[in-house]
């Protein structure tokens, strides 16, 4: 039943082959028994999912169901979800229970999702491994000594090692596509303010979007069809009509032009990587598609710029965790200047304290223009390059990182592990949508395919993967040691 | 860009951070090591560019002027540390 | 030496909405702590700031009714900085990109000369909460009704030279708020605060001293006072070969002396940049032209129309103008009478203003309603009353009754305008005074004032003293 994907438990679920609280207590007892290896979960809520699959299923005999009533998931534990607690990976939230619901779990919630739990993710979002955690680092489902990718660590680890029928994440600079590469499933990044940010924590305000990863791109629509639209809560999130995205799934794609930035294969491109992308690539031009060769001349800068803009942004943004109102507060406070420096530094993980000290000291005085301002300039000829590059071309698809997982502990500099969103900061900076699906194998590790749209066509990216997903078959695989 | 451990000392007091006295040169170390990445970027030609503060998708919604919070004081000071006949407390402050 | 003092003013004006500007909470004064701060107000975690529109309303009435540049594309940002009453750790404002941009503001000081002041900006911000210091053992209690609160601060250029123009500025854009209605100009609850930042230069000199700032000023008489005593201060310094600190300094009312705060040096570095939770605020024409049709006729405007439609006197019109409400007021009792307007002026500048000062009413509680202010004047007007029988009309007025003409009539306060009836009277006192009449008559014109008093009291009050004074001249002369 696991290996179902979410569109067939859906399918289940309407014509009585299952039940929801039949589908929540079989992923409760795998939770029980897999989890403590793979450390997905931060926390479960079994007694609450038995409810709510209870709830589904009345609602499904009532014949008020929807496509994901009683559809198991898990959330990101940066979205806030009222009286379960919300820790973000980090101690500062240890026992922080919100008095609210992010817009992106009432949303699922209202369209029927049962929420199982909540997926462990690198502090605050910061990490491209999920070794930042304060609650332990996440396995790959793979190979147990690799790392998941991060920040979205848990919710790729949980959906790969089915888990959960599906997961949220959030994707500042690759969050959501990076894990999902080295998990070997299927997640989106939506266009900015397609997806509310109310109620999700906030990492770099500017870049943050929240997006669902599932098995394949066909799930993802579900699940992104419930969670967009406008929120009257987020002022960035988008008026824009959604459209359909399950009915322009099976589109074909003869003529589709193809963008492959030359950039994209440069020095640093993992053999095993490159000949999986472009074998994916060569797949697209058997399905019609029109492969265009492209340059993206400011790629090799977006890594320097987004080090500047993200910490700058979650500098200022984590300034609220001060121990006043909320949150973890030291012991004895001697007075307020104590409060504040233990609070934050007994509170904070290495990485978190890192990107605020970075981010203080780009926005500090004398250092403004030279770093701030010169990183959002940089951001400008960044999303120059994706203008220019749309008026040829309908997407660009190249690989979602730069190699397969890697082992645990084996980054031990901040920088290689930065270097681990070369492809994917890109489409955070312009704000466009960005998908990662399955694309292959490279030393029994998955990689990923991806692929990028102009703003507001994610209907366009979730397509083109499900048309790929139609004619290969990397999507449905899972880890050995899951059964 | 070489950081040194005061210059970590006085951003980390900037921003609130308490740092062991321990960890001022690693994190010295690690940081010019982040700004030495950044520094990459002055080599780029941006004359005339302007800035991007925000993705170009993003605009600005404005609400009408209504009242649609009510008190919810209880639910929303459960999460606080330390609260007292409805303030929040922090060790005094002396002005 | 001789010093020349310069002033710049930063007002706080406290915007007139229902809710804050960055989230749907409250913005009444005065409620229980913490019961009007949302989740937005506390910056909880993962909670987004939404911009009230009518704080943008408001801003831009601000900026046509200066006739200051609009910023078409305003930027918020944020201030960072730690303190318990700023939840976020930052303060949204606005720094690079105001809503408004340079525009003046033409004052009228007390001796009647003109003076400009340049507005340099005026930017939307939120209010911080409130710091409670002796209410706990060993603690200080927070309190963030107040935080979120829509500010327009208005910052003027260090164009003024003395209290008395800094504080007539103050007045005018306390005036002006008001007029527009923006701001309710509650100095004591702290809807309208100026800061002024001082300095001192010698005479002659194009150079701008060290200048200090001084806060928590919360009436004109204080602003007055706190910038008077800084300037002795800032004086006494310099003349004994000392520095000017740069600092913020607060005003004590109680000890009538400024005190220094904190030094700003190590407090400044606030690391402003766009606020990424709230992209450009693009304000469009219509929205512009939408917001101008609601724009009232502004004071300096209607004070020329009162000076040269009405032909009032500067003084009276600026009286008059002083705020909307008795301006409305003054309109409203001219309204469908006949009179010349010159005379309703003298009635609500004297015989009104002076009452509701005696008697510390407010004009929203004036028991004088226009209309029937209007009708007793225009009864003084046409004869009916005589000027002094109008006053004990407008006594009658005040202390609740209504209906000028059944007051009269109630109690036969008509101005005998009758010839006969006058005559006969002017007859019978004569007669009565034939040594007072023998004295007039060898010369002594002086008596004439005892003949119309002696007429004035036999009519108990009513004869027409126009009517009286000329039969009494004729029938004297014999």
């Amino acid at each position: 039943m696991h290996d179902k994907t979410l569109a067939q438990q859906s399918q289940m679920l309407k014509s009585s082959q299952t039940s929801s609280v039949e589908l929540v207590n079989h992923y409760l007892e795998r939770i029980e028994r897999l989890n403590p290896d793979i450390n997905a979960y931060v926390s479960v809520n079994a007694d609450e999912a038995r409810v709510a699959a209870a709830d589904a299923d009345k609602t499904r005999a009532a014949g008020n169901a929807g496509a994901l009533t009683g559809i198991p998931i898990a959330h990101k534990d940066i979205f806030c979800t009222k009286g379960i607690t919300t820790t973000c990976g980090s101690r500062i939230l240890q026992n922080f229970k919100a008095p609210y619901d992010a817009t992106v779990v009432t949303r699922l919630a209202d369209a029927g999702v049962v929420s199982l739990g909540k997926a462990n993710m690198d502090e605050f979002a910061m990490g491209s491994s999920n070794e930042n955690s304060y609650y332990g680092p996440v396995s790959n489902p793979w190979q147990r000594d690799r790392v998941p990718g991060g920040s979205s660590g848990g919710s790729a680890a949980l959906v790969a090692a089915r888990l959960a029928a599906a997961a949220t994440g959030t994707d500042t600079g690759g969050s959501i596509r990076q894990p999902a590469a080295f998990c070997g499933i299927t997640g989106i990044k939506p266009t900015y303010g397609r997806v509310s940010r109310y109620g999700m924590i906030a990492f770099a305000s500017s870049l943050d979007q929240g997006g669902p990863m599932a098995q394949t791109a066909e799930d993802c629509a579900l699940l992104l069809q419930a969670m967009s639209g406008h929120d009257v809560r987020d002022s960035t999130s988008s008026t824009l009509d959604v459209p359909d995205f399950s009915a322009s799934l099976d589109r074909d794609l003869k003529g589709l032009r193809v963008g492959v930035p030359t950039e994209y294969f440069a020095d640093g491109l993992d053999d095993g990587v490159a000949v999986a992308v472009q074998a994916a690539l060569a797949e697209l031009e058997k399905a019609g598609a029109i492969l265009k060769e492209i340059s993206l001349p400011n790629q090799q800068h977006c890594i320097p710029a987004y080090y500047v803009i993200a910490p700058a942004e979650a500098s200022s943004n984590l300034s609220r965790f001060d121990g006043v109102r909320f949150g973890y507060r030291c012991e004895n406070p001697q007075d307020l200047e104590d409060l504040y420096t233990r609070t934050r530094g007994e509170g904070f993980g290495d990485e978190v304290k890192r990107r605020i000290l970075i981010g203080a000291y780009a926005l500090s005085a004398g250092y403004y223009d030279a770093y701030y301002k010169k990183a959002q300039q940089v951001r400008q000829l960044v999303s120059n390059d994706f203008t220019e590059a749309f008026k040829e071309v309908d997407v660009i698809a190249g690989p979602t990182t730069p190699t397969v997982a890697f082992k645990s502990g084996e980054k031990t500099d901040p920088i290689s592990m930065y270097l681990n969103d070369l492809f994917t900061v890109s489409a955070n900076l312009s704000g466009l949508p960005g998908l990662s699906a399955p694309c292959g194998f490279s030393d029994g590790l998955p990689v990923g395919l991806q692929l990028v749209a102009p703003v507001f066509e994610e209907a366009r990216l979730l397509n083109i993967a499900h048309r790929y997903q139609q004619i290969t078959d990397w999507h449905a695989q899972s880890p050995a040691g899951t059964d | 860009m070489a950081l040194t451990p005061d210059d970590i000392a006085s951003i980390a007091h900037l921003a609130r951070v308490g740092i062991k006295p321990e960890a001022l040169a690693p994190l010295a170390a690690d940081l010019s090591n982040v700004l030495d990445l950044v520094e990459q970027l002055q080599a780029i030609d941006t004359t005339g560019v302007e800035p991007m503060a925000h993705p170009a998708s993003a605009s600005l919604w404005l609400r009408e002027d209504d009242v649609t919070e009510v008190n919810q004081r209880d639910t929303l000071q459960e999460p606080a540390p330390q609260t007292q006949d409805g303030y929040f407390l922090v060790p005094r402050v002396i002005e | 030496m001789a010093w020349e003092t310069v002033i710049g003013l930063e007002i706080h004006a406290q915007l007139k909405t229902r809710s804050k500007i960055f989230s749907a909470a409250s913005t009444a004064f005065g409620a229980e702590p913490n019961t009007q701060a949302s989740a937005v107000d506390l910056g909880l975690p993962g909670v987004l700031p939404v911009v009230n529109k009518d704080v943008v309303r408001m801003a831009v009435k601000f900026a046509i009714a200066t006739g200051a540049a609009i910023g078409k594309r305003s930027v918020f940002a944020r201030k960072n900085y730690f303190y318990p009453d700023l939840p976020k750790g930052y303060q949204i404002s606005q720094m690079d990109y105001p809503i408004v941009g340079v525009g003046s503001i033409t004052v009228t000081l007390p001796d009647g000369t003109d003076k400009t002041v340049g507005l340099t900006r005026a930017h939307l911000e939120e209010d911080a909460g409130k710091s409670v210091h002796d209410m706990f053992e060993g603690a200080t209690g927070i309190d963030l009704n107040r935080a979120g609160t829509p500010l327009l601060e208005i910052v003027s250029e260090p164009d003024m030279r003395s209290a008395t123009e800094a504080v007539a500025y103050a007045r005018h854009v306390h005036s002006l708020v008001r007029y527009i209605d923006i701001c309710d100009g509650n100095m004591q609850e702290g809807s309208f605060r100026c800061d002024a930042n001082v300095s001192i230069r010698e005479m002659g000199s194009t150079e701008l001293g060290t200048r200090t700032e001084i806060k928590n000023v919360n009436s004109f008489r204080f602003l007055e006072r706190a910038i008077d005593f800084e300037v002795e201060r800032q004086i006494d310094i310099l003349e004994d070969g000392g520095r000017i600190v740069q600092e913020t300094r607060l005003y004590d009312a109680d000890k009538d002396e400024t005190r220094s705060m904190r030094s700003k040096e190590e407090a400044n570095d606030y690391r402003y940049f766009p606020d990424p939770d709230l992209p450009p605020l693009v304000i469009d024409d219509a929205f512009i032209e939408a917001v101008a049709k609601t724009m009232p006729e502004l004071p300096a405007k209607r004070r020329s129309r009162f000076i040269d439609e009405l032909g009032l006197t500067p003084i009276d019109a600026q009286a008059l103008c002083a705020d909307k409400q008795t301006a409305n007021y003054f309109e409203a009792v001219l309204a469908g009478q006949s009179f010349a307007p010159k005379l309703a002026s003298n009635w609500v500048l004297g015989e009104v203003f002076g009452r509701m000062n005696k008697e510390d009413v407010a004009l929203a509680d004036l028991p004088v309603d226009a209309a029937e202010l209007g009708t007793l004047i225009q009864r003084v007007d046409d004869g009916t009353l005589s000027g002094k029988l109008g006053k004990q009309v407008f006594d009658a007025l005040w202390s609740g009754e209504h209906d000028v003409d059944a007051i009269i009539d109630a109690r036969g306060l008509k101005q005998i305008s009758d010839t006969g009836a006058i005559e006969a009277m002017v007859d019978e006192v004569i007669a009565a005074n034939s040594s007072q009449l023998a004295e007039y008559r060898a010369g002594k014109e002086k008596l004439l004032s005892f003949f119309v008093g002696a007429v004035m009291k036999a009519s108990k009050g009513k004869a027409n003293p126009a009517q009286l004074n000329q039969m009494l001249k004729e029938k004297l002369k014999g």
